[in-house]
């Protein structure tokens, strides 16, 4: 397609297949660009940055150092991490608002299972992930059978694990929190792998480097692999994507399992990690994913976004997150940033697909 | 017009009747789809088109009669096996999923791919040649394959919906009224896609409650009213305006138009009775 006006007018078609392949060149690189989902989250990643490089207040301008780098990353891997989950489940038409709270309960049960059960720690992961499948199915089933909006369902999930997680760990340990003793068998391994460090005077978090792997293999499947065909087919119009054959119900319900499973992920690390884990653990992180995954280009709606634009989401967060504290402001402004972002983000967003829709009739 | 005028309809109904519970969907309804023929099934709401379709389409089963595909009785137990034997729906609102491009939405529930295990991955490229050409046929020059479907013209997604089910082995394309939601030049490029479909040798039915729609595509017309069929002609034996006149229920307009004049004060309403009557006696627009 063309930018408006610059295509003369269509000549009638020629017989042969294939000779209009030339034409495909036409497409100005300007509006391949506008096409894409995750553009407005790289102006805004770089907005942002160029905004909290600015206001940096620190001696020696840590914000823009690789110490600093190794700050904002630290804080936006679990996001990303989540923030794809998140996005490709929103590609798919729904919510997860349990995404948040899911990273606790998956950690606490890590930490019983080490703690009360002497479970190696490896085994433990397993049994973690398995759980975490196995909630995301419960999540997926009840929208599938139900028909009722995700919101809902994943709202119940919420509340239930809250609940259980602080009352359990109650029951079970006296206090709000399970301590994990690094001399758990499997504990130095599993740590190594998922809450160690690397690129040793700087020490970025081993989080960064599953944020990265997450963040391609989930691009790779959105828009290389029959899945993600199917994805952006239940979330753009589910009835016509079953009316071709596509299993609506078991692509939704993988969705789900794999955003628990994510939580899961990151639950395992923030345990591992910090030696334990708080009963309140991940309350309230599901707005953030959500943020991010909007801000990433995501359409509330379903049926368009993409990984990168959530990665780049999360990454904006992480800026703002440490941006603030270097710059000296009260960070309580943090959440407020957010919101405007969030409310930028959505009206650049809306802007940019229009243009791009217009600019191809 | 048909290359196989001697042949065995491709899709044929004999005396086909459904009933839900006490309620009658279709009664003793016939019909037939030859190769390269365009059957246009014309009813008004509640006629009894859909269940017709969803019979045809393998949705439902039917109670009574006989459905013979090649001039074999055939009884579909679902949508798929109907698919199986060479017969597609295009659905009005359920053919196309606007933000996806125009190669995905094409290929979507058989995509094609390359590689193996983890590995294996769409094959973007042949899927979007194979879409050009499909709608080259069409007489469509898809330039962008990238394009979302979202951004074409209601014609166009039509157009997008028919090439994929001729690709994928339709030998019978059932539209279900592809013109309804569609302004005058929209409706007449689907035409213009069902007449390309007929000469590439389909057999084609055409759900509408459009006569002038129907008639200067088909070549057999089949009149629905209240679940029983009132009328089966070949082009040759029925012209546009009694077909109009049938569709319109001439009688019963003339009655309304009565009943109006009566109640009517107003000259507006007088001049709308007015309009009714001549549409009545005067066969024809």
């Amino acid at each position: 397609m063309s930018v408006a006006g610059t295509q003369p007018v269509q000549a009638p078609a020629p017989r042969q297949a294939g000779l209009g392949d030339e034409r495909l060149a036409r497409v100005s690189v300007l509006v391949r660009l506008l096409q894409r989902p995750e553009l407005g989250a790289l102006i805004g990643a770089l907005a942002v940055y160029l905004l909290f490089a600015t206001v940096d207040a620190t001696s020696g301008h840590l914000f823009t150092s690789i110490a600093g780098m190794q700050n904002w990353t630290d804080a936006a891997s679990t996001y990303g991490i989540m923030a794809v989950a998140v996005a490709m489940l929103m590609i798919g038409g729904e919510f997860d608002l349990s995404a948040g709270v899911m990273t606790g309960t998956s950690g606490l049960l890590l930490g019983m299972l080490i703690t009360r059960y002497a479970v190696n720690v490896w085994l433990g992961i397993v049994l973690v992930l398995l759980f975490a499948g196995a909630i995301g199915a419960i999540n997926g089933v009840l929208v599938v059978r139900t028909k009722l909006p995700s919101f809902i369902i994943t709202l119940a999930t919420f509340f239930v694990l809250r609940g259980v997680d602080v009352g359990v760990t109650k029951i079970l340990t006296n206090t709000v929190r399970f301590d994990i003793s690094d001399q758990a068998p499997g504990f130095a391994s599993a740590q190594s792998i998922f809450g160690g460090t690397f690129l040793a005077p700087y020490n970025f978090q081993d989080a960064v480097l599953w944020w990265i792997a997450v963040t391609i293999v989930a691009t790779w499947v959105l828009t290389q692999t029959t899945f993600g065909n199917w994805i952006f087919a239940v979330g753009g119009d589910s009835n016509a994507a079953r009316a071709v054959g596509v299993p609506v119900s078991r692509t939704k319900v993988i969705l789900f399992m794999y955003t628990a499973m994510s939580a899961a992920l990151v639950g395992v690390m923030v345990a591992l990690r910090f030696k334990g884990i708080q009963s309140g653990q991940g309350v309230g992180l599901e707005f953030f994913y959500i943020i991010a995954a909007v801000v990433g280009g995501c359409l509330l709606t379903g049926g368009y976004g993409s990984a990168i634009g959530a990665s780049l989401g999360a990454l904006i967060i992480g800026f703002a997150q440490i941006g603030i504290i270097f710059a000296n402001w009260d960070s309580n402004w943090y959440f407020t940033f957010l919101g405007v972002i969030l409310f930028v983000a959505v009206g650049v967003n809306t802007w940019v697909r229009r243009r791009a829709a217009s600019a191809r009739r | 017009m048909s290359e196989h005028d001697n042949g065995v309809p491709l899709l044929e109904v004999r005396h086909v009747s459904k009933y839900f519970g006490s309620v009658i969907a279709i009664k003793d309804i016939s019909m037939e789809v030859r190769a390269g023929e365009v059957t246009c099934v014309l009813g008004d709401n509640g006629a009894g088109k859909s269940s017709l379709i969803k019979i045809l389409s393998g949705v439902h089963t039917y109670d009574e009669g006989e459905f013979l595909v090649e001039g074999k009785p055939v009884r579909f137990s679902g949508p798929r096996e109907a698919r199986a034997a060479g017969i597609s729906v295009v659905f009005q609102d359920l053919a196309t999923i606007p933000l996806m491009s125009v190669w995905r939405n094409f290929f979507l529930g058989s995509e094609p791919t390359i590689g193996v295990g983890p590995l294996r991955k769409l094959n973007a490229g042949f899927a979007k040649r194979v879409m050009r050409e499909e709608m080259h046929k069409m007489g469509i020059d898809v330039r962008d394959p990238n394009q979302a479907v979202g951004t074409l013209s209601g014609g166009e997604r039509q157009a997008v919906a028919i090439a994929r089910a001729v690709y994928f082995g339709a030998k019978v394309l059932i539209l279900d009224e592809p013109t309804s939601a569609l302004g005058v030049r929209q409706s007449g490029i689907v035409l213009k896609y069902v007449v390309q479909a007929r000469e590439r040798g389909l057999g084609v039915i055409f759900i509408t409650h459009n006569p002038h729609h129907a008639y200067p595509v088909g070549d057999r017309f089949v009149l629905l009213n209240r679940g029983k069929l009132v009328g089966s002609y070949t082009k040759a034996e029925t012209s546009l305006d009694e077909l109009t006149k049938m569709m319109a229920g001439g009688e019963e307009l003339e009655r309304l138009s009565r009943e109006l004049e009566k109640m009517a004060a107003d000259p507006e309403m007088k001049q709308v009775a007015r309009q009714m009557a001549q549409e009545a006696n005067r066969p024809g627009i």
